[in-house]
């Protein structure tokens, strides 16, 4: 210690960069390693994400690679066990593809839905998704189903963009902030420099949350808010900025749908539907300007953006013909008179005064601080414009909303303020991300029905569309489901990231139908990733009277010995980030700026460990052998060396200079975005922080849904196919359509009757507020209390408690209460208790605090862990001390008018409604262990799976010698 | 604190070592003017001075299991101006040097006449004049390494030195009583009253001290600790949940109600057997006068347990959520 | 004299642990390594970390804050761990006041630890010496690395910036003049430790609104007025000369 500056052991020093996957913020790290281990992960001081810092889960990133956990040969379970016990034997690659290609094969040339592959938390949905679609089944999703789809449908069907990975608040220039219902969200590193950044510029920062701890903890005000009722505030929030003429006019003249009029002859069946004046010319995913505005000063109807008119937002009037119209603005308005803030404090808790200032501060700091920027542009309809003028409110907001049966109409009613507050795509509001702005609603859409699912055949459709009216949805003739999971169906028509939820219990009901072989790929689904996970791992585990599975083949790809390794009949030990190539494509999420597109790629820093195999390598592999028409030649040749060469040579269509990088495309490199494969690409990446960042010219990047010049450079680089104006959608056309046909108004599809109500409900195009449906269907007196779940900083998922360092942070889990439940119930501070909800119930130590709501409890997601999973001793303190929630979380509600089976979501999109949960809680006997239930039989340590040390002191490069 | 046995061990043994090593010094120089009968050199003083040493190495031992690295345990010598510790490291070596040279001495019966005076036992006088100062820095350096912790607060008081000079004292005197018992029955008296003066000062010294940790004022405090003022302060998280150095080493890990007894036992342990047994073991039973050496020591052992869990670490605030 | 230190935002601070395992995961491998975990997998892992983060709860509901509160060695002026190190292991670096400890000197007595009224020490079981945040005096002076490197890796991980680092002997350093515009203050003062880090606390902004500002002349809502016809009955227009 007495020289510091001397080198503390030599050794062999390289110094890599790669992108960080301790989870799906994807900042650039730079990593050293010494002797061949790896010796320091940080940030990349030059990645324009993370601009150098890092999180307590990058930094551990070194004890995720040399995890006891880690999977390093591929299994097969032991002939005769039970799926569960977690009984392995090694085999080998070549007889792993071989199974797969029979297995695979086979159905693919009869039947290719019974093929259902799902994959959780990954970055590679371009990729799986090309795969199952090449393959022919319609039965594939990612985690967007339950994790935050109603952030993306709710804002995509409003604005065009949305938060989670496709846009957010510009808090360089705003000054107010409001966040509402975030922990720690996928932009966590950037989210922390901004808010830290907009605090010191003096910003002021309001967390509408029910918990105060992470960012809401350095909230200048904190609002708690009973879970599920954010609608409530923001319908009165909108109610009381309307009412005092908060709100920006010119924006949303211009720019929405606010001033068009809206057809309310009752006979008509265009009733509801805004009043067109032509046919347009051409059809194509975009709204046609042929809508009518009233105008002012003609008092007359008047074609919409006619240079010169001044259209009318409030009033009722009579067209020509005598059909009554009036504004959406002014039915948003009647919708909203209902909801005072006085109405909204008795649902949400919150006092009316605070209801009412919080409006006057968003309303006032967004009409007397505006923003003017020198940067001029042109809109779609040919207007000049000097300058950029931004509302400096920004919001953000995540699960919290995102996360409930009501969540939808939540978020629509959130987009809807934003954008009656003039904030979208402006200086201090919300920001797109590239590729979005996208048109309302985007363009792909999925297959119509039964006959696009066709033996050998690709899937005539994408997996995962955009509905934008009942003939877009994925059923039968019977209006029955055709995906595994019902997505698209009339249940959860807007389901655009597919229900993967309800994918396990359905295929064990069979319902409706069996399938054969279920491909899990970095998806916990036997414990944090699926509801009512105590009875989810008994149907993956269940046999018919046969005595087979009624599932009969589950494969899991994954990295770790999770609990869903334990389910699977063949494992596939996929590599860890640091190993392998990756990429976060512009076909997926990338990594955009509001500034431009940027995407990023991995590149491996250290080699494969054991038989691990990229799980990239695994497709292109089965791809190929399968001979799916995108990986083969016209000969049926394999057409990819292996993934990096995939990556450079694939291209959406032929010709089309279109593939999963953006970056150095063209022969030379010398293209962005779209351009000819380059065989140097990877090199051109690598030489540039991994990482390729187009910023565009500072006139294409704001107000981009009605930007002239940005819509046609996303033209023009492929990234849009129309250069039309996306308008915003105060009132959803689109929503009325599915609501007219459940009226029986159309001549299109129409909903299977016991499903009629439902649709007519919730397919409201103006939002609503109404209670959870689960809350609705619970006796309330009994479950009188809310759970919910937050994300710890510290921790990702289920993944890391095989982390040494991160499960000392987190080492087992509370349930945080507030005293007065614990003195109603007679427990103290520190004791075990009972969590039951009307599904079940869990046993958990409890925290008090004064930090949470009071009619609120919750806990950190998925640090309890099934014993002996993870590679972590049987008595360790997660799955002896640390619960987890999911047990008393139903994937389906109670029995009622819209079903026997009705998915625990919300029932536009589908969106899993884990923060729906209604709990007692009440003390533990004192005779009863001290200990969490349900506990489970630990699994053993799978073949291959690292030692486990008692102790250890890390030093790279000595670390795996010293044994 | 976290009672560390090696500590326990170790203050108690030598405390008794000492205080041993006193009473012998005390006989002898009463011997010199004639108060006391004199006694053989090498039965008594030497044999005598071998189990003071004995108890010393006993703590020396002790000590070796408290270090992380005993090998480089002379580097301990090495800050004796600014460290107690250090302080303590040195005087031991030095009073054990000490306590052999007089026993040596003893044992070869070598008593020159260094002053020309005629009387026996100049030289060791002189070696246990030294020794008595010798063994008044070890108390005080062993005091000191506690009280010179101003936060520990129930540490930081002149009390702490004084108890550990009365305790092994007190220890050291009992043990001579009975140890005359056997060797010198003539001297059991004169012990014995001494180590029941001693014990009872020692008691009085203890329960001072009992009396002003329980009327202590924190200095330091939550607020202080983390800087909000704030009367409604909690911690929810300390950044760690299996446990770290902080929550071992500061915490005794026992309920109030634990320590409460504790103390009790000590009281009785230490104190209140032994004075009894002295009381009666006066007339000169061996077996009861061991006996109350010997329940004392097991007393010394709960008080050093309690004096070291009680002090409460101004640490421990920020580590509250054991 | 420069005295090196840390001043840590709490203003900012959100409480991510960033700080903890990049401090961690470069001091193992580096000239303070390695640190020990004990039951890494096990029951109650437990294991040597230089910077920790705590989380308060001040007041009731609603009026809560939550305060991440991160904390390693202070680096203090007065060091009272120095002194009382029987071996001169502990030491304060005059050249900068960064307070360290030479592990080849070290007995692992503890007496320094119970000497830090800030439980900022930790003893490595594994190698059985005393450890604490070393200021990362092996990156900051560094010159193989950039300088904009040359400093501690809980400074560089941290996302929200509220980890500063220099010399609060230096009036016009980014740390004092923090410490002086932010009302920067160190941790129990009362025991004259002199603590070289200090925290900045929690500050808030407010937004004040005058009634008049809801009132305004360009009120859109005066646009979807419908202006009323002429009035057709009598009025002063028809009188008045
Ligand atoms: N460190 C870390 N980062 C992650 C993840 C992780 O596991 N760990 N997971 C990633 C993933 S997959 C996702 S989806 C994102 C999710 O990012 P977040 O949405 O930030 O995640 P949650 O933890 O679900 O946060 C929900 C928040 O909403 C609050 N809340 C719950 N119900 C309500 C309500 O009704 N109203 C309001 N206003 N608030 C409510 C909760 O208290 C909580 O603070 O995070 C990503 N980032
Ligand atoms: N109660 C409750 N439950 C929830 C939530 C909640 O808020 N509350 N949140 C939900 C949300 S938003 C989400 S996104 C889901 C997430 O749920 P999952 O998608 O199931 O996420 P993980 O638990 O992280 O599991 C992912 C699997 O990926 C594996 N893995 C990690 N790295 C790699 C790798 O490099 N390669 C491969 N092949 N595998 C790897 C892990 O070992 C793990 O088994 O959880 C949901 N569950
Ligand atoms: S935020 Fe996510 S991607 Fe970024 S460093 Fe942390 S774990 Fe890695
Ligand atoms: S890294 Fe920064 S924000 Fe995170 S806990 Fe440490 S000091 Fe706080
Ligand atoms: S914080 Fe503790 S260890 Fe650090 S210098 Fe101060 S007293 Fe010493
Ligand atoms: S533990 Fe080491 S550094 Fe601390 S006082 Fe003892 S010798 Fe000194
Ligand atoms: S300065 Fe270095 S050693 Fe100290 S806490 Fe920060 S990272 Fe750890
Ligand atoms: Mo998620």
């Amino acid at each position: 210690m007495q020289e510091p500056t001397k080198g503390a052991a030599a050794g062999r020093i390289e110094v890599k960069n790669t992108t960080c996957y301790m989870c799906a913020c994807r900042c650039g790290i730079r990593v050293t390693v010494r002797d061949g281990e790896v010796r320091y992960i940080q940030g990349n001081p030059e990645h324009p994400l993370n601009k150098g810092v890092i999180c307590a889960k990058g930094a551990s990133g070194i004890m995720k690679q040399y995890s006891p956990a880690r999977l390093t040969r591929p299994l097969r379970r032991k002939p005769g066990s039970e799926r569960g016990d977690a009984e392995f034997e090694p085999i080998s690659w070549d007889e792993a593809f071989a199974t797969l290609e029979e297995r695979l094969g086979n159905i693919r040339a009869t039947d290719p839905k019974k093929f259902a592959l799902f994959t959780g938390r990954d970055q590679m949905q371009a990729l799986t998704g090309l795969f199952a679609k090449q393959f022919g089944t319609p039965n594939y999703a990612a985690h967007g189903g339950f994790c935050s789809v109603n952030m993306a449908a709710g804002m995509i069907y409003t604005i065009g963009g949305s938060f989670w990975e496709f846009g957010g608040p510009d808090l360089d220039r705003a000054k107010l902030f409001v966040m509402i219902g975030t922990a720690e969200d996928h932009h966590s590193n950037p989210m922390k420099i901004a808010i830290s950044q907009f605090k010191r510029n003096g910003g002021r920062f309001i967390s509408i949350n029910p918990v105060r701890t992470g960012y809401s903890a350095i909230a200048d005000e904190w609002i708690p808010i009973k879970p599920g009722t954010d609608a409530a505030l923001l319908l009165a929030l909108i109610h009381e900025i309307i009412k005092q003429g908060l709100y920006d006019r010119d924006f949303l003249v211009q720019y929405s749908n606010a001033a068009e009029l809206v057809n309310l002859d009752p006979a008509s069946s265009e009733y509801g539907m805004f009043v067109r004046f032509e046919v347009p010319p051409e059809e194509g995913c975009f709204d046609p300007q042929n809508k009518l505005w009233w105008d002012r000063d003609l008092d007359r109807p008047i074609s919409t953006h006619t240079p010169g008119a001044d259209p009318r937002l409030l009033g009722e009037f009579n067209l020509s013909d005598g059909t009554p119209v009036k504004p959406s603005f002014q039915l948003l308005k009647e919708r909203v008179e209902q909801y005072t803030p006085e109405w909204a404090a008795n649902i949400t808790g919150i006092p009316a005064e605070t209801i009412r200032r919080l409006a006057y501060e968003m309303g006032i700091t967004a009409r007397d601080e505006k923003i003017e920027l020198p940067i001029s542009w042109t809109d779609v309809w040919g207007n000049e414009h000097q300058t950029v003028t931004g509302n400096p409110v920004a919001f953000h907001a995540m699960r919290g909303l995102a996360a409930h049966s009501n969540g939808f109409h939540s978020i629509r009613a959130m987009s809807i303020l934003m954008s009656i507050l003039g904030t979208i795509d402006r200086p201090g509001g919300f920001r797109h991300k590239a590729p979005f702005p996208r048109p309302i609603p985007p363009c792909p859409k999925t297959p119509k029905g039964p006959e696009d699912v066709q033996p050998n055949t690709p899937l005539n459709g994408m997996p995962l569309g955009w509905p934008a009216d009942p003939d877009d949805l994925f059923v039968d003739e019977k209006g029955n489901p055709v995906r595994i999971d019902k997505g698209f169906s009339w249940e959860y028509p807007l389901s655009v990231h597919g229900l993967m939820h309800n994918a396990i219990t359905n295929a064990w009901r069979q319902d409706p139908y069996p399938i054969d072989t279920l491909f899990i790929f970095m998806a916990n689904m036997a414990w944090n990733s699926t509801m009512n996970t105590e009875q989810v791992r008994k149907m993956l585990n269940d046999k018919d009277e046969n005595g087979e599975y009624k599932i009969p083949f589950i494969v899991v790809a994954d990295a770790f010995q999770s609990e869903m390794v334990a389910y699977g009949d063949l494992i596939l030990p996929d590599t860890t980030y640091l190993e392998r190539h990756d990429v976060m494509s512009m076909l997926d999420r990338p990594i955009s700026e509001f500034d431009g597109p940027v995407d990023s790629v991995r590149i491996p820093v250290v080699p494969p460990t054991g038989d691990c195999k990229p799980f990239q390598e695994v497709l292109i592999e089965l791809g190929s052998r399968l001979k799916l028409p995108a990986f083969v030649t016209e000969e049926g040749k394999r057409k990819f060396r292996n993934y990096p060469d995939f990556i450079v040579n694939f291209e959406t269509a032929p010709g089309s200079g279109i593939g999963f990088l953006g970056g150095w495309r063209g022969k030379g490199g010398e293209k962005q975005m779209k351009g000819e494969p380059n065989p140097n690409q990877w090199e051109m990446y690598a030489k540039n922080n991994c990482v390729f960042h187009y910023e565009m010219p500072k006139s294409y990047q704001y107000m981009r849904n009605w930007n002239l010049g940005y819509l046609r450079w996303a033209q023009s680089h492929g990234m849009t196919r129309y250069a039309e104006p996306i308008n915003i959608h105060i009132y959803s056309e689109v929503l009325q359509k599915f609501r007219l046909a459940a009226q029986g108004k159309t001549h299109g599809r129409q909903p299977p009757a016991h499903l009629k109500k439902r649709i007519e409900t919730f397919f409201d195009p103006l939002p609503f507020y109404f209670e959870p449906l689960e809350a609705q269907l619970t006796d309330k007196h009994r479950y009188p209390l809310n759970a919910i779940t937050q994300r710890p900083m510290a921790m990702y998922h289920s993944w890391d408690s095989q982390n040494a360092w991160l499960r000392q942070i987190h080492t087992y889990n509370h349930i945080y209460v507030h005293p007065r439940v614990g003195a109603a119930q007679g427990f103290a501070d520190g004791d075990w208790v009972w969590v039951e909800s009307q599904w079940g119930k869990v046993r958990a130590l409890c925290k008090y605090s004064e930090a949470v709501e009071p009619g609120t409890v919750w806990t950190w997601n998925a640090i309890g862990k099934a014993a002996g999973a993870w590679n972590l001793e049987p008595n360790a303190n997660e799955s002896r001390q640390g619960f987890l929630l999911n047990h008393v979380i139903s994937e389906e509600l109670p029995p009622h008018d819209a079903g026997e089976h009705v998915s625990n979501s919300d029932p536009v999109t589908g969106q899993a409604a884990w923060y729906d949960v209604r709990v007692r809680i009440y003390k533990a006997n004192p005779e009863e262990e001290k200990m969490t239930w349900p506990q489970f039989k630990p699994m053993k340590p799978a073949p291959g799976t690292p030692k486990r040390r008692g102790w250890q002191a890390f030093f790279a490069g000595k670390f795996l010698k010293q044994g | 604190m976290h009672p560390a046995f090696s500590v326990i061990f170790l203050t108690t043994l030598i405390g008794v070592g000492q205080g041993l090593f006193l009473a012998l010094v005390t006989g002898e120089s009463y011997a010199a003017v004639n108060l006391l009968p004199q006694q053989s050199s090498r039965e008594f003083y030497a044999v005598g001075a071998l189990l003071a040493m004995l108890f010393l190495i006993g703590g020396l031992i002790a000590s070796i299991f408290h270090l992380g690295h005993p090998e480089r345990g002379w580097r301990a010598a090495t800050r004796w101006r600014t460290s107690w510790l250090s302080r303590e490291v040195i005087v031991l070596p030095l009073m054990m040097g000490l306590v052999f040279l007089y026993g040596v001495v003893h044992f070869f019966d070598w008593h020159p006449d260094l002053f020309g005076v005629g009387t026996r036992n100049q030289l060791t006088l002189v070696i246990g004049a030294i020794g008595t100062v010798v063994a008044f820095a070890l108390f005080v350096s062993t005091g000191m390494v506690y009280a010179s912790i101003k936060f520990l607060q129930e540490w930081a008081s002149p009390l702490t030195v004084v108890n550990y000079i009365l305790l092994g004292g007190a220890s050291g005197f009992t043990f001579a009583t009975a140890f005359v018992a056997y060797n010198a029955p003539d001297l059991v008296t004169f012990y014995g009253t001494w180590a029941i003066i001693i014990t009872f000062a020692a008691l009085v010294g203890r329960v001072g001290s009992l009396f002003r940790n329980a009327r202590i004022k924190r200095h330091s405090n939550i607020q202080s600790a983390i800087g909000v003022r704030h009367p409604r302060i909690q911690q929810k998280a300390m950044g760690f949940m299996g446990g770290s150095y902080n929550t071992r080493e500061y915490h005794h890990g026992k309920g109030i109600s634990a320590l409460k007894s504790v103390r009790w036992t000590f009281l009785i342990l230490t104190f209140v057997v032994p004075l009894l047994l002295l009381w009666i073991g006066i007339a000169g039973n061996g077996t009861i006068l061991l006996a109350a050496f010997g329940v004392q020591y097991v007393g010394l052992l709960f008080e050093r347990w309690f004096f070291l869990a009680q002090a409460n670490h101004p640490q421990n605030l920020y580590y509250q959520t054991i | 004299m420069t005295q090196l230190a840390l001043v840590i935002d709490l203003n900012v601070c959100v409480g991510c642990h960033a700080c903890v395992t990049s401090c961690k995961e470069w001091n193992t491998s580096g000239q303070a390594g390695p640190m020990f975990d004990d039951n890494p997998y096990g029951q109650d892992p437990t294991g040597t970390f230089f910077n920790r983060v705590q989380t308060y709860e001040i007041g009731e509901f609603p009026n809560t804050e939550t305060v991440h509160f991160p904390k390693s060695c202070l680096h203090c002026e007065d060091a009272p761990c120095v002194p009382v190190c029987p071996t001169g292991a502990s030491f304060k670096r005059t050249e900068d006041g960064i307070v360290l400890v030479d592990y080849d000197k070290c007995i692992g007595c503890k007496y320094c630890s119970w000497a830090c009224p800030y439980g900022a020490r930790e003893f490595d079981e594994q190698q059985k010496v005393m450890k604490k945040c070393t200021l990362c005096v092996d990156r900051i002076y560094d010159q193989s690395l950039p300088p904009a490197e040359r400093r501690p890796a809980c400074v560089m991980s941290c996302p929200t910036s509220a980890r500063l680092f220099g010399d609060v002997h230096d009036p016009d350093s980014e740390v004092s003049i923090a410490i002086r515009e932010r009302g920067g203050y160190q941790l129990m003062p009362e025991w004259g430790t002199k603590p070289a880090n200090h925290y900045l606390p929690r500050r808030k902004t407010r937004k004040v609104i005058h009634e008049d500002e809801l009132v305004r002349s360009d009120n859109p809502l005066r646009k979807e007025e419908i202006e009323s016809e002429h009035s057709r009955a009598p009025t002063l227009d028809d009188w008045l000369m």
